[in-house]
């Protein structure tokens, strides 16, 4: 099981790599997006301190519409879905795979973003740990719901558009347990982070199971 | 044991019935021909045999397993070449067979080989998949069939898109492939190549396959698809 998860993961990781869109694209996008919150807020400082964690966060769920779009994609383009099918790899190392090298992208992404609101917005942080095991939840849980969403929404038509009208509001509930974590971490709100990150973690295990079981008949009716 | 066993199959895609009360039965080492016209059903039976449908009734047995419940199993051991290559665009075409190979449990180091039977020559086997032409694509995508050695192949248009070269090829490898024991199932327009290859041949209409006779004798053509004299 391992081995093919590996084999998946390496495979889109690959391709990604190969066609830049993470890195000539996304990442871009995300910054741009940041700085656009900025402009937006008046480069109020005071605000965009008190806003840092939801931007931030709005700005990862958007980065990862893209990221699953384009992990979709790899699978239905020129039916290279049915190399998965033919090959007998289990369907749940195909999603825990794919999963994974969503996360990659994303939790690099989000690295960068970090960099990005600490400059852009003055974050100060407060809390390291917190705020790199929120960053490393959150990427899971939304990996989770992404890759099983691009399943579902693989075989509809018009699958780009449809895909963030499902995709966002599945994850509001991301959006809101990270965004109070994130919070604590940079000393904006004096919540408890890490109650809020065991939501998270509870949010991201559901939907992995999920994927896990459902993988494999989305994978065959799609 | 047939290879390939259908009886009175219904597949439906959504809810239009693609086939309807197949019934269909090949021997190992065989070469069938589908022939049809366009839109018959002639890859929706394949895909069909591939395990990649589920029969909505009737009876439908490949390789022994029943298609409603071992479709999984069917997949491991057949190899199938479609209208579309199966192929990531951004790998290359090393990197696809090689993983394909590893997915099937196969030797990495087969990929060469595989590669050579299909004439792919080693100047393209860096090169990223999405910068090949359609006729390189197919040989790759049929390397990768010939790669996973399967008890049936079930090629779709092999022929289509290849030069000379690559027809005369395809005609050695599924020739080969048929003397090693596997069985071939071919839907092909290409008539006088493919009716060179097949050892029978039946007609696909309106998603039904025509009662067909075995070794050539009284082979049914209602369509008149070929004016050749059979062999």
């Amino acid at each position: 099981m391992y081995t093919d998860i590996w084999l998946v993961a390496d495979k889109d990781l690959r391709i990604e790599w190969r066609s830049r869109v993470a890195l000539s694209q996304i990442l871009p996008f995300a910054l741009t997006v940041l700085v656009l919150f900025g402009f937006a807020l008046n480069a109020n400082r005071e605000v965009l301190t008190a806003a840092t964690s939801g931007l931030f966060w709005l700005t990862v769920l958007f980065v990862a519409v893209v990221a699953v779009q384009r992990s979709t994609a790899i699978e239905t383009a020129d039916g290279a879905r049915r190399a998965l099918l033919l090959a007998g790899i289990e369907p749940s190392s195909v999603f825990v795979g794919k999963a994974l090298a969503i996360a990659v992208q994303v939790l690099g992404v989000e690295i960068l973003m970090v960099g990005g609101v600490l400059v852009f917005y003055g974050a100060t942080v407060e809390s390291f740990p917190l705020l790199l095991a929120t960053c490393v939840v959150a990427t899971l849980a939304i990996a989770a719901s992404g890759t099983l969403l691009g399943a579902l929404v693989a075989g509809v038509r018009a699958r780009e558009t449809v895909l963030p009208i499902l995709l966002l509001p599945l994850l509001a509930p991301v959006l809101i347990a990270a965004s109070r974590a994130f919070d604590d971490a940079l000393g904006v709100l004096a919540v408890d982070g890490w109650a809020w990150l065991g939501l998270l973690a509870g949010f991201g295990v559901v939907n992995a199971l999920l994927g896990t079981l459902a993988y494999g008949p989305l994978l065959e009716e799609t | 044991m047939s290879i390939v066993a259908l009886r009175d199959a219904v597949v439906l895609l959504g809810r239009f019935p693609a086939l309807s009360g197949v019934d269909l039965e090949v021997d190992a080492a065989e070469i069938v021909l589908l022939q049809g016209p366009n839109g018959a059903g002639k890859s929706t039976l394949l895909r069909f045999c591939a395990g990649l449908l589920r029969p909505h009734s009737g009876s439908a047995v490949v390789l022994g397993h029943d298609l409603r419940e071992s479709r999984p199993a069917v997949r491991r051991s057949v190899g199938l070449l479609g209208h579309d290559t199966a192929l990531y665009d951004d790998l290359t075409v090393t990197e696809n067979l090689q993983f394909l190979a590893r997915a099937s449990r196969i030797e990495p180091e087969e990929v060469g080989s595989a590669l050579d039977r299909l004439g792919v020559s080693a100047r393209l086997r860096d090169v990223v998949v999405g910068r090949l032409s359609a006729g390189q694509r197919r040989r790759v995508a049929l390397a990768g069939v010939a790669l996973r050695r399967p008890e049936l192949w079930l090629l779709d248009e092999p022929h289509a898109g290849l030069d000379q070269g690559g027809r005369d090829l395809v005609d050695g490898l599924v020739a080969e492939a048929a003397a090693d024991g596997a069985t071939v199932l071919v839907a092909s327009h290409d008539l006088d190549r493919a009716l060179d290859l097949a050892t029978r041949r039946v007609s696909v209409v309106g998603g039904t396959v025509t009662p067909d006779a075995v070794g050539g004798a009284g082979i049914v053509d209602p369509l008149g698809l070929s004016s050749r004299q059979e062999r």
